[in-house]
């Protein structure tokens, strides 16, 4: 089980796919990496499920080109490609039990002694016991899982799951990622995951392509992504971002400072996705976590070298772990924070003066020319 | 029913929200009432009348009364067989030729018509909007001696094949089991076509993928997911096509001869001409046996209650 699949990388180059006057997805490069676990993640109707079908064979690349390894697999159809996919709805034959379902893809070439293979995947999905139940006769999770053992049993190059948990409850999803995640261990095999939920592709993947628009926004860790967006898209798709719109005030050596309302901002250089001008406008953002609060008759303890503006408490919510705060600024209206409950000030209630600091380290920035808003409604989505 | 479990109100009210719980579960009894009504009337008295009918002897004259004279069917039978085994072979390749026609045609508008699916569903169920007898007297025609049908045939030899078969006589088709077969197949073709639809038209196309992505040919896709998945709607498909035709006898009375008679045209001239009751009662009972009988072993074999 644990062998390696000859094969290599999943490369896409220059594919594109258009409908009409409709582009789907624009010309793309992505290199997928032998034995990754590799996301694509992005809102509905941002090309991802193209993306996927295209590598599977289901649909046709408009231009372009699909390789496994140093195989141009553009031109074969889905039956002569060594890639399987876990469809979204599962797609489970409905007259074959959960065993003929399994044994399906081996039958078709040609083995003939399939008991003992499917005894395995069955076992490995743990679903030994449900062999002989017809589809219907299963609940979600079990259903998403013949799905998986279906695909997997085959050895495929590549593994491509087309939000295999969109249709599972918020506890099972969880269940399944870890589930998935252990499956993707243990067999060794590349995982391709289509997913609109940035949690489960940080959760799951090694490696994240933020898809928007038909193109892909940025490519990297899930760490990498979350703490360097290079977009406005990606800063408020994964997870929140607060982003100030500032103006550059100086920019040399180390690090950059801007203004925005009265208040005097630093960040380091490196962390620009873009070259700040002086006199040119740059957004700065922070994640929620990174701020700190303290209450306005405190600022003074507050060390030396932090950035720091006041604000007003608007509203706040206590969650358990942490309380999430919504603060109003003449900096920007309606900042988000986090803070973690160890130990809380009874002051920080709605209404009170406080001031947000953080460490400089922590802050990035973006283009200005971008829409400050991309990305912020859609992580909400349900499927 | 836009009814829903109001909230209970506190004390008294109790015993008004049982009483509205019964006559909520009447509710089914009553929906039900105009159908058994409709069935009783229209379809169980009559059969009832029938049945006394088959065990009556008398003449028209004298009158008949029910003397348990089961000997009609035994008469029956015997010298009506010829015509139960032609009903039975010409509607079984009515049915065959209609599922062989039918299929690729239901294919054709479940999965690939696209935007011209809907008219091509009206297009099949187009001739019902003439009646069944004036498309089956249009078939005489078409299929008259030395109309353009019979010498394209002729000429190209199919004639010669089909006469050596016993299915045509010399060159000629009408008032030929062919023909039969032919004006059988072309009525009850929507009959097969429409249920094949349904049921191809259910199939999620996505399990065709599914079986696309785990190496199965296009020939096997079909062999392997959409044929077993539209077998509810084959079932029932023959079943509609075979049941009306195998009682049918329009089609043999206005396309075969007297070499054609099925068991439709004996009833048929039984109760209308010979004026011979009971024999024509038992001949209906004994075709509904024949057919229902052929249709559970049928089921049974198919298997249909084990698809979904």
């Amino acid at each position: 089980m644990t062998e390696k699949t000859e094969g290599g990388d999943v490369r896409l180059s220059g594919i594109s796919k258009t409908y009409g006057s409709f582009t789907a997805v624009h010309p793309l490069e992505l290199t997928v990496p032998q034995g990754s676990f590799f996301a694509l993640l992005g809102a509905s109707g941002c090309g991802k499920t193209t993306t996927l079908r295209m590598i599977a064979g289901l649909e046709d690349p408009t231009t372009g080109t699909v390789f496994l390894g140093d195989k141009d697999v553009t031109g074969l159809p889905p039956h002569k490609r060594p890639v399987n996919t876990v469809f979204q709805s599962y797609a489970l034959f409905p007259h074959l039990d959960v065993y003929e379902n399994v044994a399906f893809g081996l039958r078709r070439r040609g083995v003939t002694s399939v008991k003992k293979q499917v005894g395995e995947m069955l076992d490995l999905v743990e679903l030994g016991d449900f062999a002989n139940r017809k589809p219907h006769q299963l609940s979600g999770g079990q259903q998403q899982r013949v799905a998986v053992a279906r695909a997997l049993i085959n050895h495929p190059q590549v593994l491509l799951l087309d939000e295999p948990l969109g249709a599972l409850d918020l506890k099972l999803r969880r269940q399944m990622q870890l589930e998935l995640k252990r499956i993707q261990t243990e067999v060794g095999i590349t995982f391709v995951h289509v997913t609109h939920d940035q949690e489960e592709a940080m959760t799951m993947a090694d490696r994240v392509a933020v898809m928007n628009g038909g193109r892909v926004e940025q490519l990297g860790a899930p760490a990498d992504l979350y703490e360097n967006p290079q977009t406005t898209f990606v800063a408020n798709f994964l997870g929140t971002s607060n982003l100030i719109e500032a103006e550059v005030v100086e920019n040399s050596g180390g690090d950059v400072v801007v203004t925005a309302a009265d208040a005097k901002l630093r960040l380091p250089a490196e962390r620009c996705a873009t070259q700040p001008r002086t006199g040119g406008k740059l957004l700065v953002g922070v994640r929620p976590e990174k701020i700190s609060l303290a209450h306005a008759d405190d600022a003074g303890t507050i060390a030396e070298g932090r950035n720091r503006f006041t604000g007003k408490i608007a509203d706040s919510s206590f969650i358990g772990v942490s309380t999430q705060y919504v603060i109003d600024s003449p900096v920007c209206p309606e900042l988000e924070v986090y803070v973690q409950n160890i130990e809380r000030d009874s002051r920080l209630v709605p209404g009170a003066e406080v001031v947000l600091h953080w460490n400089p380290e922590h802050t990035f920035g973006l283009d200005a020319a971008q829409d400050i808003d991309a990305g912020v409604e859609t992580v909400e989505e349900t499927p | 029913m836009t009814v829903t479990e109001a909230p209970p109100a506190p004390g008294p009210v109790e015993p008004v929200v049982h009483k509205q719980s019964v006559r909520r579960k009447l509710v089914p009894y009553w929906l039900l009432l105009p159908g058994i009504l409709w069935l009783v009337v229209f379809f169980a008295l009559p059969m009832v009348y029938q049945a006394s009918t088959s065990v009556q002897t008398g003449s028209l004259e004298e009158g008949f009364s029910v003397t348990w004279h089961f000997q009609t069917y035994w008469d029956a039978l015997t010298e009506y067989y010829p015509q139960f085994l032609r009903s039975v072979l010409y509607a079984g390749t009515a049915t065959i030729l209609c599922l062989l026609l039918g299929y690729p045609l239901a294919y054709l508008i479940a999965f690939r018509a696209g935007r011209w699916r809907n008219l091509l569903l009206v297009v099949v169920i187009a001739p019902f909007f003439t009646s069944f007898l004036i498309r089956t007297l249009a078939w005489k025609t078409i299929l008259a001696d030395g109309g353009p049908v019979v010498d394209v045939l002729g000429s190209v030899g199919f004639l010669d094949v089909t006469s050596w078969l016993g299915m045509t006589e010399g060159n000629r088709l009408l008032a030929t089991p062919l023909a039969v077969v032919c004006g059988l197949t072309y009525n009850f073709l929507p009959f097969m076509i429409l249920p094949l639809y349904t049921s191809l038209e259910r199939i999620d196309p996505r399990l065709h993928e599914a079986a696309g992505d785990l190496y199965a040919k296009p020939s096997t896709i079909f062999r392997k997911v959409t044929f077993p998945l539209s077998m509810p709607g084959v079932v029932s498909g023959t079943l509609l096509t075979f049941i009306p035709a195998s009682g049918d006898y329009v089609n043999a009375e206005l396309l075969g001869s007297t070499d054609t008679k099925m068991v439709g045209n004996v009833i048929q001239s039984q109760f209308l001409r010979v004026l011979d009751y009971p024999t024509a009662a038992a001949l209906s009972f004994i075709l509904m046996a024949v057919v229902l009988i052929m249709v559970t072993v049928y089921i049974r074999r198919a298997g249909t209650e084990d698809l979904v």
